[in-house]
């Protein structure tokens, strides 16, 4: 039988995929909006903001056609249809899934895009040139995100050996999490380097916005309106909640008491390690992977942060990396065909061998995501210089790169 | 004529004002201000990792008045402002020479 578009498929992935835009303007730009110094609030808001745009842009120009189009030798998509030429009047139907229309996974895969983007810029903040960023984004999005999405999702030679990351714990946050940490090394640290936000109501706002949206980012990965999506948004809420718990544990065993930007950190810990996971395990393992996350970050950013001495500024390797190689990992160990009968399983059910794909897949695409952008990022450097003057880093970037400012009350 | 500059806590401003008032003391300036004192600030928990906030906001009064009332200003001030806790503030006095209101052009205690 000819596939035939589902009404029920579709609207579920038009709602999600509206949903994984609501995570990125605003959800990351007001939760890190409100992390960071007021002088520079609007900045913060912007690199997300422009992020998306940009991402936008070139994702229906090339960027859909290089990461889904047919394989080349595992590598990179065939740009067949550029400007994504004929694609939306042809009413075609996805081959990734077949009950809804082609373009409508492409703009869902867009927003996937857009937010790893967005995510590194945490990691930049308060201190690097707006002209850099806008020269980083599309730049990075083609040389490394394009490849990595093929790599794993695209058919590409990662998918082939069978690794698996459902709705992108390695191709988003451990992407974003490597190349913060690249761009972190090369920027140095602020001058000022303290993490005192100066507005924890748009920071739970933001978490808020995040939350919700990720029930389109990893139920929306199931790609219809299936038990899978009802299945993934539930351990999705459960990871979520256990991060948040134990990252509040932590804080009271650690310092004494409990935080709530720890309470919000330990939630995305735990949505970002469930995310590779989401469509292929129980909700045991969901538990575990929420409760191991949020431990593993919280000791990531407070221990060997200060420890390595590097400033990145909102954490997103501490929790995007961290949390996504756990995640990936975890499909190796706790992956089921009872909840996927696509996939033949992980250690306990009997496929020990998935653990080693996984260690790959975060082993390869970590380091070339850390290779590549300190490449891109050291030619940016070179040319349009990554750092913006230290005066205009004490004063803030909001008056000195945008001419305008985040507070006038008076 | 003196001017008692005191700096206090800000949830405090509203019991102090009120206090003012009602010994008969209307006219004050009232500003945000940051500071600290001997015990240096605070310390606050970010993700597990501990900072210093060495400049805490503070509320700061400016009243000016005559030498007779100096006493009873100060009295009511300490007697609200006062928590018994580090951080409660200070109040410092020191003279003025002159008072000048702008509306009337008069000068001195009158102009107070």
């Amino acid at each position: 039988m000819d596939p035939f578009l589902n009404s029920g498929d579709t609207a579920w992935m038009l709602i999600s995929t509206a949903l994984v835009i609501l995570m990125t303007i605003p959800g990351v730009a007001l939760f890190y909006g409100g992390l960071i110094r007021r002088e520079n609030v609007l900045n913060t808001i912007f690199l997300s903001f422009i992020s998306f745009a940009i991402v936008s842009i070139i994702w229906f120009v090339y960027g859909y056609d290089l990461a889904f189009g047919a394989d080349i030798w595992g590598f990179i998509g065939t740009l067949a249809n550029p400007l994504f030429g004929g694609v939306i009047e042809s009413n075609s139907l996805s081959t990734y899934a077949p009950t809804i229309p082609t373009g409508l996974y492409a703009v869902f895969q867009m927003t996937f895009a857009a937010i790893t983007v967005a995510l590194i810029s945490g990691a930049v903040v308060e201190r690097m040139k707006f002209s850099a960023w806008l020269a980083f984004i599309p730049v990075w999005i083609t040389l490394v995100y394009i490849p990595v999405s093929h790599w794993m999702w695209g058919g590409g030679w990662l998918a082939q050996m069978g690794a698996l990351d459902f709705a992108g714990g390695t191709v988003v946050h451990v992407n974003c999490g490597m190349a913060a940490l690249a761009l972190v090394l090369l920027l140095g640290a602020r001058k000022n380097s303290q993490l005192l936000p100066h507005h924890l109501g748009y920071s739970i706002i933001g978490t808020g916005l995040l939350w919700f949206g990720w029930f389109g980012f990893n139920a929306g990965s199931a790609l219809g309106a299936t038990n899978l999506a009802v299945s993934a948004m539930i351990v999705t809420n459960m990871s979520a909640a256990v991060g948040m718990i134990t990252w509040i544990l932590m804080d009271k065993l650690e310092t004494g008491k409990p935080t709530l930007l720890g309470a919000l950190s330990g939630a995305i810990a735990g949505l970002a390690a469930i995310t590779p996971a989401a469509g292929y395990v129980n909700i045991t393992a969901a538990i575990i992977i929420g409760f191991i996350a949020s431990i593993c970050a919280y000791y990531a950013v407070s221990h060997l942060k200060p420890r390595l001495g590097y400033d990145d500024s909102l954490d997103v390797f501490g929790i995007h990396g961290v949390c996504g190689i756990v995640g990936t990992l975890a499909v190796g160990i706790f992956a089921t065909p009872l909840i996927n009968s696509a996939i033949k399983g992980g250690l306990i059910a009997g496929n020990p061998g998935q653990i080693g794909i996984q260690l790959l897949a975060v082993l390869v695409i970590g380091v070339y995501a850390f290779v590549m952008t300190l490449i891109i990022g050291k030619i940016i450097d070179m040319t349009i210089g990554l750092r913006v003057e230290t005066k205009d880093e004490v004063q803030g970037l909001d008056i000195n790169l945008h001419e305008e400012s985040g507070y006038r009350l008076s | 004529m003196k001017k008692i500059l005191a700096i206090i806590r800000p949830d405090k401003l509203e019991e102090v004002k009120e206090a003012l008032e009602g010994i008969g003391c209307h006219g004050l300036t009232v500003k945000e201000v940051r500071g600290r004192g001997r015990q240096l600030g605070i310390t606050e928990s970010y993700r597990g990792h501990d900072y210093k906030v060495d400049l805490l906001p503070k509320t700061e009064i400016e009243i000016v008045t005559k030498e007779d009332d100096i006493e009873n200003i100060i009295q009511t001030i300490i007697t609200k402002a006062q928590t018994g806790d580090i951080g409660d503030g200070k109040i410092f006095i020191s003279s003025v020479e002159e008072v000048i209101r702008i509306r009337t052009g008069e000068r001195g205690e009158k102009a107070v």
